[in-house]
């Protein structure tokens, strides 16, 4: 299955994907107006330290411990992606708890948020790789 | 192939889920003694609170059973026989297994208190028909006594608290959920608790009960309307008691398998290696058990797999405060304490043993994973990863495999 890969010399550290995974979920037409000082809590998080920088998101492991370990059955693995039902998340936080990427975060809706790899908002490619200027996250088939 | 789960909770359904990755047409029987569809213990809290349902706390879907070809059977099992691979009901039955799981989990531990049972309103809190029968007698004038101020006991507070006229947790312990946390942080969970509106009394101990009131060791007298007894739990091995190695829980291995052959163990019966202490131990806990049962169902089945990177975890919170921890609180620490947040960070000989986070926990599971994987700490940047927790502590090399997509070389 085709996966968000972090090509992290291109990275510029310019946080257009965390924007771009931000506007992804807002259902607003225009970025600039619906963004404009609102404070964004997006599932994709820039890493960055003297020079360095790296997006962060959902690696939709094989054998995810969030999947395994959520307490209420909230979390699931279909056809490759891990996705949340909101309905059942009661926040108790055993995904952060488990998660070894750091990938999974607080929402200010009383449930965590991961990345679903824009399978609930987005067709195709995810908002953050087809919003990076210089191919730093990519989308693909690898083996 | 016929598999036998008894036990229709984390552990039983993660057996199931292994099983049939590995074979689709076995037979597996699940027996229960809850009349109910498999669902989420912890959340039982949650639902005298209002923040979920009976619908909701399912653990899986309604399909569940049908679509792992399982069948449920209601009944207790009080014997197992390892030479004619048979378990008996109580109601006389018996069902002949290849292959069996125990998953039976635990039971509230209540101590034999004097005058305890001329107590009206007394109550467990262990399962969801300890959380309806306690949520019949909820109402706004009850005044609560919780004995226990460890994990259950304190989220059976947060779940009743606003939905009763007082809530009293009483502990012989100096300091609350001592079992996970350290002094200063207990310090400051109890703070929050008791903004709250939550009463304490440690360090003390019930001597007796006369009818609805509770005699302390000090002569002081607590009167309530409805007593929730929460001291602790007690692993469910008396199945196996004959039949396999048996400490404080069921002995298994990392491959869920007893010491006994075809019979395996998984969840809160059990008793493992904790690879942040190296110690046997009952790691009771929701993640644990799913991945336990996930492991002995695929090894039931015939397939290969190994869970040896078990430590306690736990996740829990109160009113909006969260609280994380893990691992065993060994050897030097890292301390931060400010703004209402607190971090410990516990090491030696080059690993991360334990931690322990309270409000600010934001990425947790990076210090989980350098538990869980004993990573050498000289080949991160420790230094920052004590006070960021993150993926910038590794190097380059590792951020490839673990970002980009490469192969571990
Ligand atoms: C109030 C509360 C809050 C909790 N919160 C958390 C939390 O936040 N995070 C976390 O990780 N864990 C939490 N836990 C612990 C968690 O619920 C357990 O770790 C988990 O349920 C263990 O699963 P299990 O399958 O091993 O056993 P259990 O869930 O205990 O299930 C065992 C089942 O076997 C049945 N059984 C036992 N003996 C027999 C028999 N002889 N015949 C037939 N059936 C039998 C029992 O009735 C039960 O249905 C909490 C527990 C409680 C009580």
């Amino acid at each position: 299955m085709k996966r968000v890969y972090v090509n992290e010399k291109w990275c510029l550290g310019c946080h257009l994907c965390e924007y771009h995974c931000a506007f992804a979920d807002m259902n607003e037409k225009d970025m600039a107006r619906a963004l404009k000082n609102v404070k964004i809590k997006p599932k994709i998080k820039i890493e960055e330290r003297d020079g360095v920088s790296f997006a962060v998101s959902c690696r939709h492991c094989q054998e995810p411990l969030c999947v395994k370990g959520c307490i209420t059955g909230a979390l699931t693995r279909v056809d490759g992606v891990v996705t949340i039902n909101r309905d059942k998340c009661v926040n108790c936080y055993t995904c952060i708890l488990i998660c070894p990427y750091g990938a999974i975060s607080s929402s200010d809706d009383g449930v965590v948020q991961k990345c679903e790899l824009c399978i609930k908002t987005v067709v195709g490619t995810p908002a953050c790789v087809r919003g990076c200027p210089n191919g730093a996250i990519v989308f693909e088939e690898r083996q | 192939m016929k598999y036998v789960i008894i036990g229709n909770s984390a552990a039983g359904v993660g057996a199931v889920e292994g099983i049939r990755q590995i074979d689709i047409f076995g037979e597996i029987v699940i027996i229960t003694n809850e009349s109910h569809h498999t669902y989420s213990r912890p959340l039982i809290s949650y639902f005298l609170f209002g923040k979920t349902t009976e619908e909701q706390m399912r653990y899986r879907g309604d399909s569940f059973y049908a679509e792992n070809h399982c069948t449920l059977i209601q009944g207790t099992v009080t014997e197992v026989n390892a030479k004619t691979k048979q378990v008996y009901l109580s109601n006389g039955n018996q069902i002949s297994f290849d292959k069996l799981l125990v998953a039976t989990g635990s039971t509230a531990f209540v101590p034999p208190f004097e005058g305890l049972d001329l107590v009206d309103h007394k109550y467990t809190f262990m399962s969801f028909d300890d959380a309806q029968k306690l949520n019949n007698v909820l109402s706004q004038n009850k005044q609560v006594l919780i004995v226990g101020a460890g994990l259950i006991g304190l989220k059976c507070a947060e779940g009743i608290l606003k939905r009763v006229a007082h809530v009293t947790v009483l502990d012989l312990a100096p300091k609350i959920l001592s079992s996970i946390l350290d002094d200063d942080s207990a310090k400051l969970v109890q703070f929050h608790l008791e903004n709250m509106g939550l009463s304490f009394r440690l360090s003390c101990s019930v001597k007796r009960f006369e009818y609805n009131t509770a005699i302390l060791d000090n002569g002081d007298r607590i009167p309530f309307d409805v007593l929730v007894l929460a001291v602790g739990v007690r692993p469910n091995t008396g199945l196996l008691k004959e039949v396999a190695q048996i400490d404080r829980g069921i002995f298994i291995n990392e491959k869920s398998e007893t010491t006994t052959p075809d019979i395996y163990a998984a969840g809160d019966c059990t008793q493992t290696f904790d690879v942040s202490s190296g110690q046997n131990k009952i790691m009771a806990l929701l993640p644990n058990a799913y991945i336990q049962g996930e492991c002995a169902g695929i090894n039931m089945a015939g397939g290969k797999k190994s869970f040896d990177k078990a430590i306690p975890m736990n996740a829990i919170g109160f009113f909006g405060l969260h609280i994380i921890t893990a691992g065993s609180y060994n050897g030097d620490a890292y301390t931060e304490n400010k703004n209402g947040n607190y971090k410990r960070l516990f090491y030696s000989e080059n690993k991360l043993n334990g931690y322990i986070l309270v409000g600010n926990v934001e990425k947790a599971g990076i210090y989980t994973s350098l538990i869980r994987e004993r990573t050498p700490l000289d080949t991160i940047d420790f230094v920052l990863v004590c006070e960021k927790p993150g993926l910038m502590a590794f190097t380059k090399n590792v951020r490839m495999v673990k970002l980009g997509g490469e192969k571990i070389k």
